[in-house]
């Protein structure tokens, strides 16, 4: 598929939860005059079963994943690239702990660590974040540890350990730099995959609270009332589908286009 | 191969122990007092301090995580506070229900990833490939609550054909097994288009064309053959993603399995039922990946012997 459409959509998402503010919305109006109303010429999205405007919802739905996914990823991005790097360069004892705590984690299938720390911590935004920052630090240190590992006994490392550079100078100068283009990849996946855990959190009730919209909650909403009003569960859905393949397809496109050829197998 | 089957019996024995006590310490996660929020805030003083003690709360952590572990070696998992209930009981009751859904997703998934995956690298670069591989881009960013609302809108409320939920025989199985397969559908036939085109270019495959074999049994015989290694390692490690993906689909389809029991226990603030659940599906994952690791061994003697020498 050509880069356009998954760029406007990705563009659009972006917009949307950055500007979307500027709308006047009232994702939280009650109108009981037009329950379950079906998308029209005048309101595209149609409105809920409180009558609430499906199109604000979904705008405000944009934002919360957004703001979920970009906190989730730079945290992760930041706690496991230091645990990974730090693991591989210093070594011994330590590396072989990092090693089997990444190994724990690893050990609880996808989104079931997730959903076990969001329910007993209780609900919220907040909670979203620490409980997919916990799953989510682990693939990025594993990946960064990896490379690092290859790339440590390069000669301009030992040319800077010979000079007497500390171990946060090496990390951060003089290796970051050379994994940056895999990190970048992971990352571009890991917003994906942040997406779609808000958003399954919130279906199973234990993230984002109503009456704040999460496109994940909005669907499991739509679930009661699929036979009368099916726009209900389609159109956040159909939201959720089209970002989450455009990220995807912009991280195939990037890896193509940085030429990383192995990226490490989930 | 006895010193491979040593350290990866000893390396699994380690993760299942960390795992345990990660789930141990779930329980000191919930915000202020555990007892006062599973009870509510209108219990009584002694009813808090009855429930204290029968969790045993009130002894110190390291009497707590001794006596879960003598529990957890007695297959004892402690009582449901809400039913009263022996966990394990409970856990058995469910299991069933969630094996049949996980073992039907994973025949939906060999079942459509083989032909696909197969089709797409015979026919590279054709429609055929780019229309395989974007349904597998669909599939992979189709997560399972939506997949599921929109297999029972189309089959069972617009066309009529299958039962909205429940489980009441085969019919009710489909859709869950469909949710369930479809994501793992995606990621296999992309790993089985990349495996193949790899081994297709080995000179074997090239002796096996001189002969004058038919492109299908070469496929057959001597490409998927040697493709299967990386393929069975990816399935044993999104076994863990499918039993993941069951919880969310079991929520979607009241299937009456553990992912079901999972959730209303959390709900219903039933904490040890939570602990329990989340350890029983982890462990099985570990589980299935040391014997995934293992018939890889047994499958490539190449591995067995690196590691054991």
């Amino acid at each position: 598929m050509r880069l356009w459409f998954p760029a406007a959509i990705f563009l659009l998402w972006l917009v949307l939860a950055l500007f979307g503010s500027l709308f006047s919305l009232t994702p939280d109006q009650i109108e009981l005059s037009r329950i379950l109303l079906p998308p029209d010429s005048h309101e595209w999205f149609g409105y809920d079963d409180l009558g609430r405007s499906m199109w604000d919802r979904l705008i405000v739905g944009a934002q919360t994943s957004f703001i979920v996914s970009i906190a989730v990823v730079t945290i992760s991005l930041l706690v496991g690239v230091t645990i990974g790097s730090l693991s591989a360069f210093v070594g011994g004892w330590f590396d072989h702990l990092v090693v089997r705590i990444i190994d724990i984690f690893l050990a609880f299938p996808g989104i079931l660590l997730a959903i076990a720390l969001a329910g007993l911590m209780g609900p919220g935004i907040d909670n979203v974040v620490i409980a997919l920052c916990v799953v989510g630090w682990v693939g990025f240190a594993r990946l960064s540890r990896a490379q690092v590992m290859t790339l440590k006994n390069r000669d301009h490392v030992q040319a800077a350990i010979a000079l007497g550079a500390g171990p946060a100078r090496i990390i951060f100068k003089h290796l970051i730099p050379l994994i940056a283009a895999p990190l970048i990849i992971e990352s571009t996946f890991a917003i994906a995959s942040v997406v779609i855990a808000e958003a399954g959190l919130s279906f199973l009730g234990l993230g984002i609270q109503p009456p704040t919209p999460s496109w994940g909650s909005m669907i499991r909403d739509g679930t009661r009332y699929m036979l009368v009003a099916p726009h209900m569960v389609l159109v956040p859905g159909i939201a959720l589908m089209l970002v989450v393949l455009s990220v995807n397809l912009l991280g195939d496109r990037l890896r193509d286009w940085l030429d990383v050829r192995t990226r490490e197998q989930k | 191969m006895v010193s491979f089957l040593i350290s990866r019996l000893l390396s699994a024995l380690f993760v299942i122990f960390g795992v345990s006590c990660l789930v141990f310490f779930l329980i000191h996660l919930v915000p202020g007092d555990p007892v006062e929020v599973m009870l509510g805030e209108s219990s009584q003083p002694a009813d808090r301090e009855a429930l204290r003690v029968a969790l045993g709360l009130d002894q110190p952590i390291w009497v707590q995580l001794l006596n879960y572990f003598n529990g957890l070696l007695h297959f004892d998992l402690g009582e449901s506070l809400h039913s009263k209930r022996p966990i394990v009981d409970m856990l058995m009751e469910r299991i069933p229900a969630t094996a049949t859904l996980a073992a039907a997703g994973l025949v939906v998934a060999v079942v459509i990833a083989f032909p696909l995956g197969t089709m797409a690298a015979m026919k590279k670069d054709s429609a055929w490939d780019s229309g395989a591989m974007f349904f597998s881009l669909f599939g992979i960013s189709i997560p399972n609550f939506w997949m599921g609302p929109l297999l029972i809108l189309f089959f069972s409320l617009w066309l009529g054909w299958l039962p909205v939920s429940g489980q009441s025989g085969f019919a009710s199985l489909v859709l869950p097994a469909l949710t369930l397969g479809t994501a793992l559908a995606a990621i296999l036939a992309r790993m089985i288009r990349a495996t193949l085109l790899e081994v297709m270019g080995e000179d074997y495959i090239r002796t096996a064309r001189a002969k004058g074999l038919s492109e299908r049994a070469i496929i057959m015989n001597h490409g998927l053959k040697n493709a299967m290694l990386p393929v069975i390692t990816l399935l044993g490690l999104q076994l863990g993603a499918l039993l993941g993906g069951a919880m969310i689909t079991e929520i979607v389809f009241s299937w009456p399995g553990i992912g079901q029991l999972t959730i209303d226990a959390i709900n219903r603030r039933d904490y040890p039922v939570v602990q329990a659940c989340i350890l029983l599906i982890s462990l099985t994952y570990v589980v299935v990946n040391t014997l995934t690791d293992l018939v890889y061994a047994w499958l490539d003697p190449r591995i067995r012997l690196a590691e054991g020498s």
